[in-house]
């Protein structure tokens, strides 16, 4: 499913609102959780899951290029843990 | 502060104009609809922020930290993220504290 498929399956379910609504409400949802996370903050949302920041630790590197060393700086990355609701469901549909 | 469901519909509320209770309701649906389509085993890609990829786990062997015993963690289906790439750049100029 892609951004275009999510905002015609809401637009399908909320037929009351425009389709520029819930396109600018989709973006507004996505804008709202990477500013959070730009910001350090988490995101708790229960039976989906929670996105926080892992810092991973300055370390040298190698420019690809020409072999030669180069220090990394250490940097924050975004993380993404499921929820419970969420593990089960995926898992139970797979049925493995 | 943790962002929650309620500060993403203060969002729709304020900056997209829905009214408190359709504002919820659109939240709610967001996130049904990413799970009912990561249930159905779709992976799903939001450009600019990230993908949900579904992988299958094998089975293998496991422990139980606390006693020691070895039992086997089964097969299973899980949900990963991968950033995107204007979402890693926005996260990596954060300069607060560590996390």
């Amino acid at each position: 499913m892609t951004k275009s498929e999510l905002i015609e399956s809401l637009s399908e379910q909320h037929k009351h609102l425009s389709q520029a609504d819930v396109e600018m409400a989709v973006r507004a949802i996505l804008d709202r959780m990477s500013l959070a996370l730009s910001e350090g903050d988490r995101i708790e949302i229960r039976g989906f899951g929670s996105f926080s920041l892992h810092f991973r630790p300055p370390r040298m590197g190698r420019n690809p290029k020409t072999g030669e060393p180069v220090a990394l700086p250490g940097k924050h990355v975004p993380h993404f843990k499921p929820g419970k609701a969420l593990r089960e469901r995926v898992n139970a549909a797979a049925n493995l | 502060m943790a962002l929650t469901k309620a500060d993403l519909a203060d969002c729709l509320f304020e900056e997209v104009g829905l009214n408190k209770r359709e504002a919820k309701e659109f939240v709610d649906a967001w996130f049904e609809s990413i799970r009912d389509a990561l249930e159905a085993g779709e992976n799903v890609k939001l450009s600019g922020f990230g993908n949900f990829q579904l992988r299958d786990k094998n089975e293998r062997p496991g422990r139980n930290p606390k006693t020691g015993e070895e039992i086997p963690i089964s097969a299973r289906r899980v949900v990963t993220f991968k950033p995107g790439q204007k979402l890693r750049a926005r996260v990596e100029a954060y300069a607060g504290p560590r996390k």
